[in-house]
């Protein structure tokens, strides 16, 4: 299932960084497609994105909201919200575990060896505060002379924007060069730390920091696709704990806001089958799957 | 206890609407804001470098 997950990672990213013509071009893709939400974080202004990215739209929308009023047009943002609470209405954080590039980069700088920490488990709360402070309410109240504001994580936080369109442009563009100062050094600064906090640690991005993540955490308890756990046949071996890259103790919080169903729990560590994926109440895998799991292995 | 451990519970016997009903709660929050051309708006945006994002702006 982990090299089924990888694949799926895979996929995900390419179709959302599908426009290999800018090396030529040294510009961003500017077709129709970017009107599409993406569904995890992939900041639009990398050069190969080919769909926008949910929190940016979002930010320039409630930024935006004041002059859009003036101007007769109600974009609160409607579009953007309905696409992302859609996606997190049905997969939650699966998305983060499935399809979310900076999150899969994440995955792939852990495997460098290196000495590996856990996080702190605190530290969770932090990227609720970045989404309503950072995303909502600073874009939308902090607002300039002619009533703009500014996308603030985008701005000041996020290190996928910096890795994934700050660098490669400024690689591009040679004008763009002349006008870095202090704002992107210390864009620098945070998505050098989180490359290296990812290096020792699972994921540190998404568990701390992820605004996209947060808001899918809000549908932990409601979304379509999730997994139970079955009371009667766990053990309380603890076996789930060990491979969780979350630092989630399914047995312990089987609805953990954390948890993004990246299944490993199920399928590498639970001998019992107390572990089942379900959509909306139905069963999707459980003992079958487990079958089919052990059969992959044997070969 | 949470409802996700409640032993004996026979999973496909129930389907659990609340995941549905959100997403059409979405579903409608997304279809005002294609019908106010909010996406035309996102576009826009989209097409542009954002220098903030980069962190030049
Ligand atoms: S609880 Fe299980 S499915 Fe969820 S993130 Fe941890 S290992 Fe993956």
């Amino acid at each position: 299932m982990e090299f089924v997950r990888k694949w799926v990672q895979t996929v995900a990213g390419f179709l959302m960084n599908g426009y290999w013509l800018f090396p030529w071009t040294r510009n961003i893709y500017q077709g129709p497609l970017k009107v599409l939400c993406a569904p995890g974080l992939n900041c639009y202004s990398c050069p190969a994105a080919t769909t926008c990215c949910p929190l940016g739209a979002l930010q320039q929308l409630l930024g935006g909201v004041r002059l859009a009023i003036a101007s007769g047009q109600y974009f609160f943002g409607w579009y953007i919200v309905g696409a992302m609470g859609l996606m997190g209405g049905f997969l939650g954080r699966m998305i983060c575990g499935w399809a979310c590039p900076f999150g899969f980069c994440q995955e792939l700088l852990h495997k460098l060896p290196s000495p590996k920490f856990e996080i702190p488990r605190g530290l969770r709360h932090l990227k609720f505060a970045i989404l309503l402070l950072f995303v909502i309410l600073l874009p939308l109240l902090a607002v300039d002379e002619f009533g703009l504001g500014s996308p603030w994580f985008c701005k000041y936080i996020c290190p996928a924007g910096t890795l994934e369109a700050g660098v490669p442009l400024l690689i591009l563009q040679p004008g763009l060069r002349e006008t870095i100062g202090f704002l992107f050094f210390s864009k620098f600064v945070i998505m050098t730390a989180f490359i290296a906090w990812a290096v020792m640690a699972s994921r540190p991005f998404c568990r701390v920091a992820c605004p996209l993540g947060a808001f899918y955490a809000l549908f932990g308890k409601v979304r379509a696709v999730r997994l139970r756990l079955d009371a009667h046949k766990c053990t309380n071996c603890n076996a789930c704990h060990q491979v969780c890259p979350m630092g989630v103790k399914f047995n312990e919080s089987p609805d953990d806001t954390e948890c993004i169903a990246c299944l490993a729990c199920m399928h590498q560590a639970c001998k019992f089958d107390a572990i089942s994926l379900e959509f909306c109440g139905l069963p999707l895998t459980g003992a079958r799957g487990k079958r089919l799991a052990a059969t992959e292995k044997t070969g | 206890m949470s409802e996700n451990r409640k032993p004996g519970r026979k999973p496909d016997q129930t389907i659990d609407k609340a995941p549905l009903w959100l997403s059409l709660f979405f579903l409608a929050l997304l279809l005002i804001g294609i019908a106010i051309d909010e996406p035309g708006r996102v576009l826009e945006q989209a097409r542009q470098i954002c220098l903030s994002c980069i962190g030049v702006g």
